[in-house]
């Protein structure tokens, strides 16, 4: 008996929590949805909100933006982070201790202080409204330093000598020893960079004005602006924007939930 | 700025009698090179960290002086900028905005978060599917979720107020009314970000060790009993974790108010953030926008460190 309750409540859960994304999918295919409310199976469903949108916004070009976005700066923090973090756990150099402190400070600050000088710099640089000034502030990521530096220094040093005994420099100790060890945590890093750009939406809304240049937050922001009460072809965004990512999360699943068990940052 | 001390060769301490590393031995006769290898392994990350992090961090705390429109030359002001947004209402007004939304998602989010941990600890069929699902909206972007509950809670035709009225109650006008705007931020809010407060209990849960409970069935203890005295302090170092980062992310709430309700009707929800952003991009008055959002970071600070600080007194570590 009990058990029951419990299944039913965690059911009903499970609806109140999935349900939504269905509502998005019946909305988006429900021609005139917003002067009524949409019936659970449409009378006469049609694509007509994905043919308006299409016409409206160079939608499918946004949803590349995003895409490509997201895999260059995940790739590029990647890249970048694993590299600091070699050089914080494996290199002697003066001022390693303050400058990692300094690493750490960048952390501490959140995106709403830099937002202002952030724009007033990309301005001086001629770089608003381009891409460059949307992947700028996502090459590095000193929270991928500080994730991957505890990876790093969790690789037996004993590899590195052998390594080095084999005639090795640093470069190839990182490469070829070092990467693949820390796979692990480069995975729930990726993880973590990719949503976060994905799901950037203050610093696009800033600094891009172009629709051609806009990723999906801000191009569906934009859409809502155009189409305030059609809450089809609004829908019919959501549904565009949700696949991508549902599909990814369902395929990395248990990358997706350790990364942020592991993190607390969403 | 710091990027030429790694690449400067003079900056390298002469080679140490007994390097610490056999790495350091190797290169340590060539230490120029070694301070190369240095400045490859540094300059990716530091470079861009300090342009575009560094540098504006410094300028903000350089604008938050000034009087500036982004356009006409910056006027030198001192801490006048500070001492006008605490005395302005409209400052006040947006700190008890955010510190509503706070009031009412925490605990909203914290409840149903650790119930719906505990139902899915339990040996129940299928579990992985409903952690799936519940998880499900923390990985959408919060524009899409805003737009999609702006639009489930439309007052005329929105889904919620249709179920509403199925059972005979006339729902509210949520985002066009002043009292109900905030709610409906809250009531998003939750939903979003119910799954991944279940993911870090769940966590919590599963590192308490089963002979706890064993230990205290033997004792005769009730259900309730075992919950309070053994599921909930053990628990404690998560809830904390959540707390802290709720708080944090509380704070910063911008996206869902820009979306949902631009901090309307009548400024009922404009929180600091998106005060900020209207400072900036509507009024022209970056000045004052880079001293709000300094505030907004010492207060965030501030409740941080006496976060910490007070967690001994209700957060036990096994």
């Amino acid at each position: 008996m009990r058990r029951a309750l419990l299944y039913a409540g965690v059911a009903v859960g499970a609806l109140v929590m999935l349900f939504p994304f269905v509502w998005t999918v019946i909305t988006s295919i429900t021609p005139g949805a917003g002067l009524g409310t949409p019936d659970l199976i449409p009378d006469e469903p049609g694509l007509d909100a994905y043919r308006t949108l299409l016409d409206a916004m160079p939608f499918w070009r946004i949803l590349a933006n995003s895409l490509w976005i997201a895999v260059a700066s995940t790739l590029l923090q990647l890249v970048t982070s694993a590299m600091a973090a070699y050089a914080f756990a494996r290199l002697n150099f003066p001022g390693r201790n303050g400058l990692f402190l300094v690493y750490l400070a960048t952390l501490m600050v959140p995106m709403q202080v830099l937002v202002v000088p952030l724009f007033i710099e990309m301005r001086e640089l001629n770089l608003v409204d381009t891409y460059a000034a949307l992947l700028a502030p996502s090459i590095a990521s000193a929270f991928g330093v500080f994730l991957l530096r505890q990876a790093v220094a969790q690789v037996p040093i004993e590899l590195d000598e052998a390594a080095t005994i084999d005639g090795a420099g640093h470069l190839r100790i990182f490469v070829s020893v070092v990467w693949p060890l820390i796979r692990p945590a480069l995975a729930t890093f990726a993880v973590l960079a990719f949503m976060s750009s994905w799901n950037s939406f203050l610093w696009p809304l800033v600094v891009i004005r172009s629709p051609e240049l806009m990723t999906l937050p801000l191009g569906l922001s934009t859409l809502h602006g155009q189409f305030t009460t059609e809450w089809d072809v609004v829908m019919a965004g959501s549904v565009i924007s949700i696949i991508p990512i549902a599909v990814l999360y369902l395929a990395a699943q248990k990358y997706v939930i350790q990364g942020v068990a592991r993190s607390g940052l969403k | 700025m710091s990027t030429t001390t790694s690449s400067r060769p003079t900056a390298v301490t002469p080679a140490r009698k007994r390097p610490r590393r056999r790495n350091a031995l190797r290169y340590g006769g060539n230490r120029l090179r070694y301070a190369g290898i240095v400045a490859l392994f540094l300059a990716p990350s530091l470079i861009p960290l300090t342009l575009f992090t560094l540098v504006p961090m410094v300028s903000s705390l350089w604008v938050a002086l000034h009087d500036w429109n982004l356009i006409t030359p910056m006027e030198f002001v001192g801490l006048a900028n500070f001492r006008e947004l605490l005395a302005d209402g409209d400052t006040w007004a947006a700190f008890g905005h955010t510190l509503g939304y706070i009031a009412g998602y925490l605990p909203l989010v914290y409840l149903l978060g650790l119930a719906a941990a505990l139902a899915l600890n339990t040996a129940l069929r299928g579990r992985n599917v409903f952690r799936a699902a519940y998880f499900l909206p923390v990985v959408t972007s919060w524009v899409v979720v805003a737009l999609l509950w702006r639009w489930l809670l439309s007052p005329s035709n929105g889904l919620v107020n249709h179920l509403l009225g199925l059972v005979g109650i006339d729902g509210p006008g949520w985002w066009t009314d002043p009292t109900w705007a905030m709610p409906s931020v809250i009531l998003a809010s939750a939903w979003k970000d119910l799954g991944f407060v279940m993911i870090i209990l769940l966590a919590g849960l599963q590192a308490i060790p089963g002979e706890l409970y064993d230990a205290a069935r033997v004792d005769g203890t009730s259900t309730w009993q075992r919950f309070r005295h053994v599921t909930l302090p053990l628990l404690s170092p998560s809830t904390f974790f959540v707390v802290v980062i709720s708080l944090i992310n509380g704070f910063q709430v911008f996206d869902q108010v820009y979306v949902m309700t631009g901090g309307g009707p009548a400024g009922s929800t404009e929180v600091v953030v998106q005060q900020i952003y209207d400072l900036t991009f509507r009024y022209g008055r970056a000045g004052d926008a880079s001293a709000l959002s300094w505030l907004l970071f010492v207060v965030v600070l501030v409740v941080t460190v006496v976060q910490v600080r007070g967690q001994r007194r209700w957060v036990t570590y096994a």
